[in-house]
C-alpha cells in the first residue's frame, strides 16, 4: 500500500467525504503490520498432466505459464493439453472404470474418499497458501472457507459410497461411467471437490480440467490421490484452456459433462453435448438480488451486503451483485454501507489481515474496468472506495452504482468483480418482481426480521439458493445450483449425487 | 345423415381450431374417419401465453387441492370409459383384447399421480445438516411451463403418464400429439376441462413435431421439455437448440411409467438458509 490512488468523482460527492477522511486519518493513524502467512509450499517448475496415476508430459509438447495475480510473477509452467492428451486421459479413466473402480464395493470406494478427506485436512494450510498464491484470494478465505469445505465435501460424499441404495427411494442406482469435468478459476479446489467427490462416491471415474489460471491446487490434489493410493486412472487431471475443454466435451467416450463457469460457455457446451446422449450438469452465472427490507436488522444486513458482493473479490457466481433496498431505509443503509466499505482492507492476499485480494487475472481486471466504465456512461451515481492499491498485480477498489435503470449494464450483466448495483423498491411485490427480472436464477438474499415475510418472499423468488438474514454460506450437505439460465443440476447434499447416477 | 365433428384442440381452457384454419384428414384403414385441427407455430405460442398465466394459479394451489384435482381427472376418465373404449376400437388404435385394460391403466395413472402431489416434497426434499448454526432445507418447486412432444405411435397410458408427471409438480403443460393420437384430443380435453383444473394448465395441440420442434425448443418462456417421441435425430436437434434459456430437456422413456422420477424431472430444487440464534 504505497501510492495513493485518486478517484474521479462527481462534484456533489467529493467534498465532504474527503474532509471526513482527512479528519479520520488525523485521529486514527495506526495501521496493521503485515502478517504474512509463512507456510512454505513446494511448487515445481513444470507440471505435466496427471493421467493414469502418473504425471506425464503433454503429447502436444506445449506448456503455458501460470502466474501469481498479486504480483504478476510466474509460478510454474503447465501442460497445454491437446486432443491427444484428452484422449489419453479419457482412455485411462475408462480403463479404471471398467477394470477396477466400478467393481469395487461402495465401502472400499468410500474409504479412499475418507482417506483423501483426511489428507486434505492435514495438508490444509499448504493447500490454502497455494490457492491464494495461484488465484489471488485472501488467505483468510482460502484457509477458513475454501479448503475446510473441500475436506468436508470429500468426507460427506465418502459416506454416501456404500449407501447409494438409499439415494432414490425404492430404486437401485448405478454409475454413469467417465465424467468430464470443467471448473472455473474463482474457487479452484472447492469446485474440484464439488465435482470429484460425488462422482467418485457414485462409482464414476473422472477427467477434470481446471481453469488455466488456477490449476496448481488441482495438480497438488493429484499428488494427494497418489498419496492416498487411489487406483490409477480414477482421477485424471489435464491442464489447458478452452480448446482442451472443448476436446473433453467432444470426446465420444465421455458419459457426462459437468461444467461450472459462465453462462455463455455453458450454452456452447450444452449446444454441443445436446447432440449426443451425454448427461449434463451446468452451474452457470448469476446476477443475484440481495433484498433488504425496512424491518431488517440493518447493521447485520450491511455485513451481509459486504459478504455478498465483496467475498472473493466478487468472483462468485452467486454474488449478491444487485442490492435492492426498501426506499425508506435507503439513506441509512448506504451511509452505513459506504462506511463499512471503507474498512475493507485491500492488499497482499497472503496477508492474514487482507479482506479483498487480487483480481484473478489481467483479463478479468480489464473486463471489470470496461464494465465499470460502461456503467459510468449510463448514468446514475458511481461511488468507489478511495484507497491505496498495491502498485503491482491486479487490484480493484470496491465500488457501487446507485439509481441506475434496471436495464443498465451493471444491473444486468455479471461483472464478477467487487461492483455492486443498488436500487430501491417500495413493496415486497416490487422487490420480488425486480429480483426475478433477470435471465439468471442462482441465488438471492432476504433481510427482514419478520419470518412470515421471509417465507413468502423466499417462495416467490426464482432462485436455487435463498439466503435469509445471511449470505454466501456454503456447506457440503447443502445443495447448490440455479434456476433458469444459471444452469441445471445440483451440487452438494443428497441432491448433488443424483446427477452422477443412473436410476435403474 | 351423420353430423361429423372436427376434432378441436384445447388451449387456455377453450376448445379451439388452429388460428391458421388448418385441418388434416384422419383416416382409419384408408377410409376418412374425421377431420382434425392442425397446430401452427402461432397456436403453440398462444398456448405458451395461456400456460404461463395458468401455471401461477396451479402452483399456488395447495398440494392437497392439486391432488384432489388429479383424482377428479381419474373420476372423469372413469365416466368416459365406454367412450374411450369405443373410440380406441373404432380407430383401430387398440385391439379388442387389450382395450379394456388399457383404458383402466389410463384411469389408474391419474389416480397414481394424484397421490404424489402432496408427497413428493417430503420424499425428495431435505433438511440439510450444515456444519454451522443455520436452519437449511431444500424443497422442490415447479419449473414453470413444460412442453411435451409425445410419441408418434399413440399410447394412451404413456400420454397420460407424461402429462400427469408434469402436472404434479405445479407446472402447466403443452402437449403436442402426433396425428395417430390426435383423434382422442376432444375426449381427453373434456376430461381435463371437467376436473376443476384452471384453464390453461393443460393444453393439447395436434401437430407435427418436425414443423413445431424448433419453435418449441427455442421458446424463451418454456422452461422444460419432455421429449417422448421416437425420432432420435429430432431429439438431438431439439436438445441442442434448447439452450438459449437453458431449458430442462428430458429424453425418451418409453418404458418408464408410474414413477416418481418422472415427477422429479420437472421440478427445481430450492435451498433456503436461515441463521439459528437469539
Amino acid at each position: 500500500m504505497t501510492k495513493k490512488k485518486t478517484q474521479k468523482k462527481k462534484k456533489t460527492e467529493s467534498k465532504s467525504p474527503k474532509k471526513n477522511k482527512l479528519k479520520a486519518s488525523k485521529t486514527l493513524k495506526f495501521n496493521y503490520a503485515p502478517a504474512l502467512e509463512s507456510t512454505k509450499v513446494e511448487i515445481l517448475e513444470q507440471y505435466g498432466n496427471f493421467i493414469g496415476g502418473e504425471f506425464i508430459a503433454p503429447k502436444s509438447g506445449k506448456f503455458f505459464d501460470t502466474v501469481n495475480p498479486a504480483d504478476g510473477k510466474k509460478l510454474a509452467s503447465l501442460a497445454l493439453s491437446g486432443v491427444a492428451d484428452v484422449d489419453l486421459a479419457v482412455k485411462a479413466a475408462r480403463k479404471a472404470f471398467n477394470s477396477e473402480w466400478s467393481q469395487l464395493s461402495g465401502s472400499e470406494r468410500g474409504k479412499f474418499l475418507f482417506r483423501i478427506a483426511r489428507i486434505i485436512q492435514e495438508r490444509s494450510r499448504e493447500l490454502a497458501v497455494l490457492e491464494t498464491l495461484d488465484g489471488g484470494k485472501p488467505i483468510k478465505e482460502s484457509r477458513d472457507v475454501d479448503i475446510p469445505l473441500v475436506a468436508q465435501h470429500f468426507f460427506y460424499n465418502a459416506g454416501w459410497a456404500d449407501k447409494l441404495d438409499y439415494l432414490v427411494p425404492g430404486k437401485k442406482v448405478k454409475p454413469l461411467g467417465v465424467c468430464g469435468q470443467i471448473i472455473p478459476w474463482n474457487f479452484p479446489m472447492l469446485m474440484l471437490s464439488w465435482k470429484i467427490a460425488p462422482a467418485l462416491a457414485a462409482g464414476n471415474t473422472v477427467v477434470l480440467k481446471p481453469a488455466e489460471q488456477t490449476s496448481l491446487t488441482a495438480l497438488k490434489f493429484a499428488e494427494i490421490c497418489q498419496e492416498a493410493g487411489l487406483p490409477k486412472g480414477v482421477v485424471n487431471i489435464i491442464t489447458g484452456a478452452g480448446e482442451t475443454g472443448a476436446a473433453l466435451v467432444e470426446h465420444k467416450d465421455v458419459n457426462k459433462i459437468a461444467f461450472t463457469g459462465s453462462t455463455d460457455i455453458g450454452k456452447l457446451i450444452a449446444r454441443n453435448a445436446g447432440k449426443t446422449n451425454k448427461k449434463l450438469t451446468m452451474e452457470l452465472g448469476g446476477k443475484s438480488a440481495n433484498i433488504v427490507f425496512a424491518d431488517a436488522a440493518i447493521d447485520q444486513a450491511v455485513e451481509g451486503i459486504v459478504a455478498g458482493i465483496f467475498f472473493n473479490q466478487g468472483h462468485v457466481c452467486c454474488a449478491g451483485s444487485r442490492l435492492l433496498v426498501e426506499e425508506s431505509i435507503k439513506n441509512i443503509v448506504l451511509k452505513k454501507l459506504k462506511s463499512r466499505m471503507k474498512q475493507i482492507r485491500i492488499g497482499d492476499p497472503l496477508d492474514k489481515n487482507t479482506d479483498l485480494g487480487a483480481i484473478n487475472s489481467k483479463e478479468q481486471l480489464k473486463k471489470i474496468k470496461d464494465l465499470v466504465k460502461q456503467g459510468q456512461k449510463e448514468g446514475g451515481e458511481f461511488w468507489q472506495v478511495e484507497t491505496d492499491l498495491p502498485t503491482r498485480g491486479n487490484f480493484f477498489a470496491p465500488c457501487l452504482f446507485m439509481d441506475q435503470s434496471g436495464s443498465s449494464t451493471i444491473a444486468r450483466e455479471e461483472v464478477f468483480g467487487p461492483v455492486l448495483s443498488v436500487s430501491t423498491f417500495r413493496t415486497p411485490d416490487e422487490a420480488i418482481a425486480k429480483a426475478n427480472d433477470t435471465n439468471y436464477g442462482l441465488a438471492a438474499g432476504i433481510w427482514s426480521e419478520k419470518g412470515s415475510k421471509i417465507h413468502m418472499v423466499a417462495s416467490k423468488l426464482k432462485a436455487g439458493i435463498i439466503w435469509a438474514n445471511t449470505y454466501n454460506k456454503f456447506d457440503a450437505t447443502s445443495p447448490f445450483g440455479g434456476f433458469k439460465e444459471s444452469g441445471y443440476g445440483r451440487e452438494g447434499g443428497r441432491h448433488g449425487l443424483l446427477p452422477y447416477v443412473e436410476v435403474e | 345423415m351423420d353430423v361429423n365433428k372436427t376434432i378441436k384442440m384445447y388451449v387456455g381452457g377453450s376448445f379451439i381450431r388452429s388460428e391458421s384454419g388448418a385441418t388434416v384428414d384422419y383416416k382409419v384403414s384408408g377410409v376418412e374417419f374425421a377431420r382434425v385441427c392442425w397446430a401452427s407455430k402461432k397456436d403453440f405460442r398462444n398456448a405458451v401465453t395461456a400456460a404461463q398465466s395458468a401455471q401461477k394459479s396451479w402452483a399456488s394451489k395447495t398440494a392437497y387441492n392439486r391432488s384432489q384435482i388429479l383424482y377428479r381427472m381419474g373420476e372423469m376418465a372413469q365416466g368416459k370409459e365406454t367412450e374411450l373404449i369405443n373410440l380406441l376400437l373404432e380407430t383401430e388404435l387398440c385391439s379388442e383384447d387389450e382395450v379394456a385394460e388399457m383404458v383402466q391403466d389410463a384411469i389408474d395413472t391419474f389416480v397414481y399421480y394424484a397421490g404424489w402431489c402432496d408427497k413428493y416434497q417430503q420424499v425428495m426434499g431435505s433438511v440439510n445438516p450444515v456444519a454451522a448454526p443455520y436452519h437449511n432445507f431444500t424443497s422442490p418447486e415447479a419449473l414453470g411451463v413444460v412442453s411435451l412432444i409425445s410419441s408418434k405411435k399413440f399410447n394412451l397410458v404413456n400420454l397420460i403418464d407424461n402429462i400427469c408427471s408434469i402436472l404434479v409438480g405445479g407446472n402447466s403443460v403443452i402437449a403436442l400429439v402426433e396425428k395417430e393420437g390426435s383423434i382422442l384430443l376432444s375426449v381427453l380435453a373434456e376430461i381435463f376441462h371437467t376436473s376443476d383444473l384452471p384453464g390453461g394448465v393443460v393444453n393439447l395441440l395436434s401437430g407435427d413435431p418436425k414443423t413445431l420442434g424448433q419453435v418449441i425448443s427455442e421458446h424463451m418462456e418454456v422452461q422444460g421439455l419432455s421429449f417422448q417421441n421416437e425420432d432420435q435425430a429430432l431429439y438431438y436437434q431439439i436438445r441442442s437448440s434448447s439452450v438459449d434459456n437453458m431449458k430442462r430437456v428430458v429424453g425418451y422413456h418409453a418404458e418408464r411409467k408410474l414413477s416418481l422420477e418422472n415427477v422429479l424431472e420437472f421440478v427445481e430444487q430450492k435451498t433456503v438458509w436461515h441463521p439459528i440464534g437469539v
